[in-house]
């Protein structure tokens, strides 16, 4: 691999959250097994691996995803920091989590809503109605996303209209408007252009000071290029897992040096 | 096991010239699918000549003028009058009274099967409802008379025994399964990733449900309703039934009348003789019915065209 960053991850950070003996069964089926790792607070951490290994199955347990579907089942914890609290508790409601924990798809999904709607979403189904705080919100969010400046004359256009760069700018800032603890990007950008890429990735870093970011990629340049921390999952696994500088220059594993050099995967 | 090796046959055409076998098999196909097509709506058109046809002959007799403005429908009394307006207050009734039951009642079981109901329930209930619209409507109409009218004379002690009310509510249920079946339909094909967006922020199944997935499936909805309009509007059996065949200017749904389909069958089903101004009626009540719920459909039409949506 070339070119690093080699920055933040020197750095001591608290811990966002743990994720202790972590299992996870679609049904009788064992998609992950005993995964332990930590979640540095305002840091980015990408999850990568070869397909189906389990990256975006774990990174949606972080916001309790698979309750929507039946026969999903967790072991072990996530556990939530200042919170300490289990976020796979029965006790604890998804909608809670979800409330807190964000999250960005891999194809940009936008309501068939107008820009400006969009971005209020989170916002109106926690009830804001002052429209000046809606406004105000909504700005910021746009800002924070790099979007408001391609959009500020036209929020009441639907959001179709929008590219699929700005479309996925624009999911962001529908997460980042409720000011969420953690931000979860599955793939953000494997359906945008390079240069659409290079606008998710810049913008990743410029929110990380903000959120606590864990990404999923298919793409190791981009891991190595966004992330602090990297982990490296195989067949639901947890290989290895350390500072992105660590992982990508000397992997203690063999099967992770494997993959990020480009033997197998 | 010794596998024997097939001889090499090669299925590689000899010449690159037209395949004249093969070419008259595709048209004769062609012929037969257009014929198909054309026959639908030789059809209708074929109705519409005969209605607008026939309506001519009645608009010689009776000035366009009066049909629409006078008030009294008795095309068979010596007093003959001769205006719609009767049978159409008597049709707008009880098609809003059905579509009060309908609408709604098939919106909210939409969403529940669509958004709420685990695949168990859904896969039960979905049969159940749509054996609900396979019931013969004049069992519709049997059961408002003799079961709901007299229900609702115990609430209503002045209803009469036929009421645009019976009638429309029973049409309304009878309904339902058409306006939920459509809905779910079109709110289950809004993708999945739409509705993650959606929980992804915090928001509650219900939440998902009015402010995403019904947005999105605008289109069908609307479809939906539409054919619940024209369903209403051109239901013949119930309101024969139920509602009394007495063509009255009414507006109040606890009193007998007629619609139009019912002034039809009525007329149909009598002796009038061919060709008098009587019997030409009921191609000028036929090309009003058929007027109405051409609006209406070319209304669904221009709502889905406004809301077409692209995920």
């Amino acid at each position: 691999m070339q070119i690093f960053k080699l920055a933040n991850a020197a750095s001591p950070t608290t811990q966002k959250a743990a994720v202790n003996k972590l299992n996870f069964y679609y049904g009788g089926y064992q998609a992950l097994k005993n995964i332990n790792m930590v979640v540095h607070e305002k840091q980015v951490t990408a999850l990568i691996g070869p397909s189906g290994c389990g990256k975006s199955t774990f990174l949606r347990c972080f916001n309790r995803m698979h309750d929507l579907y039946p026969h999903n089942h967790y072991e072990g914890e996530i556990l939530l920091y200042p919170d300490n609290e289990n976020i796979l508790s029965p006790e604890v409601d998804p909608i809670e989590v979800r409330m807190r924990i964000s999250m960005v798809f891999q194809k940009p999904n936008p309501f068939p809503k107008s820009i400006f709607e969009n971005v209020a979403y989170g916002l109106r189904i926690r009830g804001v109605k002052r429209r000046s705080i809606l406004e105000e919100r909504v700005e910021n969010a746009l800002r924070n996303a790099a979007l408001w400046g391609e959009v500020k004359d036209r929020l009441g256009d639907l959001a179709f209209n929008l590219s699929g760069g700005q479309q996925q700018r624009l999911c962001i800032a529908r997460a980042l408007a409720t000011d969420p603890e953690i931000l979860l990007f599955d793939e953000p950008t494997s359906a945008l252009d390079p240069i659409a890429t290079a606008s998710i990735e810049e913008l990743i870093s410029d929110i990380k000071n903000k959120v606590t970011i864990l990404i999923v990629t298919h793409n190791m340049q981009q891991a190595a290029r966004v992330s602090d921390y990297t982990a490296y999952m195989y067949m639901g696994e947890l290989i290895e897992f350390g500072a992105t500088d660590n992982i990508f220059i000397k992997p203690k594993n063999k099967q992770t040096e494997d993959y990020i050099t480009g033997r197998f995967g | 096991m010794v596998r024997v090796p097939a001889p090499a046959v090669s299925h590689r055409p000899k010449s690159l010239h037209h395949n004249h076998k093969r070419h008259l098999k595709e048209r004769i196909i062609e012929l037969l699918l257009f014929l198909a097509a054309f026959f639908s709506v030789f059809i209708t058109f074929a109705i519409i000549y005969l209605l607008i046809s026939e309506s001519l002959v009645f608009f010689e007799h009776v000035s366009l003028w009066d049909f629409l403005t006078d008030t009294q429908w008795t095309p068979l009394f010596d007093d003959a009058h001769y205006g719609i307006l009767p049978l159409v207050s008597g049709t707008a009734v009880s098609s809003l009274v059905a579509l009060a039951i309908a609408l709604p009642f098939g919106t909210i079981i939409a969403i529940y099967l669509s958004e709420f109901a685990p695949f168990l329930v859904r896969e039960i209930a979905k049969p159940f409802l749509e054996l609900l619209g396979g019931i013969p409507t004049v069992v519709y109409g049997y059961f408002a008379l003799l079961f709901v009218t007299p229900m609702l004379q115990t609430i209503f002690p002045n209803l009469p025994g036929f009421s645009l009310l019976s009638a429309g509510l029973v049409m309304g249920i009878m309904i339902i399964p058409y306006v939920s079946s459509m809905t779910e339909d079109a709110m289950r094909s809004v993708p999945m990733h739409l509705r993650e967006g959606s929980y992804a922020i915090g928001a509650t199944r219900f939440q998902t449900a009015v402010k995403v997935v019904m947005p999105a499936s605008l289109s069908g909805i609307a479809a939906a309703y539409i054919l619940g309009i024209s369903r209403a509007v051109g239901e013949t059996m119930v309101v024969a039934i139920a509602a009394g065949m007495q063509p009255n200017l009414v507006w109040n749904p606890m009193e007998p009348a007629a619609t139009i389909t019912t002034y039809i069958v009525q007329v149909s089903l009598g002796d009038l003789p061919h060709g008098s101004v009587g019997y030409q009626t009921i191609f000028a009540a036929g090309l009003t019915l058929l007027l109405l719920t051409l609006v209406f459909n070319i209304l669904g039409h221009l709502l889905r065209k406004r809301f077409r949506e692209v995920y």
